[in-house]
């Protein structure tokens, strides 16, 4: 069983290899060429010359292909509510029951009421950053803009909620009681300077993952086009693409465990 | 002249910056380390702090990313 | 060295809008800020359609397929309760009723006992009352016997004795024969 599917999982990372190494030469022709970052920029899906804010571009059909995701792994694969789930219905329970335990045990009994809103970050990402293994796919979890709104919203989110449930209680996150009354001041300013931190971490922590795997793999894609080097080129992608669809995961989750973190000190101020 | 003096520099310090990535491995592998060994002396409390450690290799992960970032801004935006 | 950095950076500055190769290699497409309305407007659509394809489809039927299965779970285990406390009920019976039947044959196995051992010992008496009898008879038989053979024993030997005597030429006296008889015969 598990040395089947291990082979099974070697020959897809090899087919991707393979594809990668395509996708790299389709463009260049054959020569040796680095554009690893190629890959990020956004452009105008069906030829407009100027990017407007509305125009359908390339992250919006991989947008809309992981809310295309979203609706069969959570909705198609569910619609029959077998007692007894199918494959398909046990993942979309496995994620719901995943995500609900986390937010449980993260934020407590009370945060239970924001997750739908953790789940949407949750389901976005993680199907945003699969799709982006696709081989010739565009990422759209690798974009700054991207990641940075979500971290935004998560951040303004808690912030508004901790203000709007606590009052002025919620400045309490940044004044530590357990500590000695000399020591509290300094402890405020670096509690104050790591909270505003907080969205920059979060939101260039998954833009960077995103990013770096996506082109470490270009850029062994194009060492590739070197016939000597080309099998060991190979393998090292095959090898990084085991890391990312590890990291592709991780990093959803990462994103999503944060969130509860960050809501439960909105919940709970007092430390 | 001097703008390559400039780009010298800074690729330079993006090799610098890049450095950085290694104490994120450092700590990331002490997170997980750590855990792995107070995991193999009390298993039965192992599952309820695997969210804690994953917290934590975020956490000590962003600094490394923030080197990347640097790292990436050095030779591509300045 | 202020007027140096300002001019290098300057220098950089209009090198990078012309120099060729900056077409050739573009900076990170990350922080193209030209693209960031067109991005964040589609991710604020995209955002809306799942939060609201999650919040009123897919959430609740997931929670309910699987409060339903927790409540059939927790309906067949109650059902497996029910079903193993009748066993346990109709294991005790069980025993209760071996229990009984197995005293009731002791008792029963007591009483033939009792009767069996009732039956032997009368007839242990009885057999002993005719073996008793039958001694008697038989030692007085012995007796009658015994007396009957001394007698003829006697006779025997007086007239043995006297035979002897009349051959050794001495006259028999058969009162005398008899008494030398008789008291060799006791001596």
């Amino acid at each position: 069983m598990t040395r089947g599917s291990n082979m099974v999982a070697m020959v897809i990372f090899a087919i991707a290899a393979a594809l990668f190494v395509f996708a790299a030469f389709i463009n260049k022709g054959g020569e040796l060429a680095f554009h690893p970052m190629a890959q990020f920029e956004v452009k105008p899906l069906f030829g407009a010359e100027h990017l407007a804010w509305y125009t359908p571009s390339n992250a919006t059909l991989w947008m809309g292909l992981s809310i295309l995701a979203v609706v069969v792994i959570l909705v198609v694969a569910t619609s029959k509510r077998a007692i007894v789930p199918s494959r398909m219905q046990s993942i979309a329970e496995l994620a719901y029951g995943f995500i609900y335990k986390m937010v449980e045990d993260v934020a407590g009994k009370d945060g239970v009421k924001y997750f739908p809103y953790i789940m949407t970050l949750f389901m976005f990402i993680v199907t945003a950053n699969f799709l982006g293994l696709l081989p010739m796919s565009y990422t759209t979890t690798s974009q700054i803009a991207v990641t940075a709104i979500l971290a935004m919203a998560v951040f303004l989110t808690v912030t508004i909620l901790g203000f709007y449930l606590n009052g002025f209680g919620f400045l309490n996150i940044f004044w530590i009681r357990q500590a000695p009354l000399i020591l509290r001041p300094i402890l405020a300013l670096i509690e104050v300077i790591s909270y505003f931190v907080r969205p920059v971490s979060h939101s260039i922590r998954l833009a960077g993952n995103m990013m770096a795997g996506h082109a470490v793999i270009k850029v062994f894609a194009a060492f590739a086009a070197i016939t000597l080097i080309a099998p060991v080129s190979i393998a090292a992608i095959s090898a990084i693409y085991a890391l990312e669809v590890l990291v592709s995961f991780i990093q959803a989750y990462v994103f999503a465990i944060l969130t509860c973190v960050y809501l439960k000190d909105a919940l709970h101020p007092h430390h | 002249m001097e703008g390559d003096v400039v780009q010298m520099g800074a690729y330079i310090g993006a090799g610098l910056a890049s450095t950085g990535m290694g104490g994120a491995a450092v700590g990331v592998g002490l997170v997980v380390g750590n855990y792995l060994s107070g995991a193999l002396r009390n298993p039965s409390a192992a599952a309820g702090q695997t969210a804690t450690m994953f917290i934590g290799i975020a956490f000590s992960e962003a600094l490394g990313i923030f080197s990347f970032l640097i790292a990436l801004l050095l030779m591509f935006a300045v | 060295m202020a007027t140096d950095t300002h001019e290098v950076v300057e220098a950089v500055a209009t090198s990078s809008h012309n120099a060729p190769g900056a077409e050739a290699a573009p900076g990170m497409p990350q922080l193209d800020f030209t693209t960031f309305p067109n991005q964040i407007f589609w991710l604020v659509v995209t955002l809306v359609v799942i939060y609201l394809v999650l919040s009123r489809v897919a959430l609740p039927r997931i929670g309910s397929i699987l409060a339903e299965r927790q409540g059939t779970i927790t309906n067949d285990i109650a059902a497996a309760e029910d079903l193993k406390a009748k066993a346990l009920e109709a294991e005790d019976v069980y025993n209760k009723a071996l229990a009984d039947a197995r005293s009731a044959a002791l008792d029963i196995a007591a009483q033939a006992r009792a009767e069996i051992q009732g039956d032997l010992n009368d007839a242990i008496a009885k057999a002993d009352a005719e073996i008793a009898a039958k001694a008697a008879e038989g030692e007085k038989a012995i007796a009658e016997i015994r007396a009957s053979a001394l007698q003829a024993v006697q006779e025997v030997a007086n007239d043995t004795a006297s035979e002897i005597v009349t051959v050794l030429g001495g006259k028999s006296d058969a009162k005398s024969v008899a008494s030398a008889v008789s008291a060799r015969m006791k001596g």
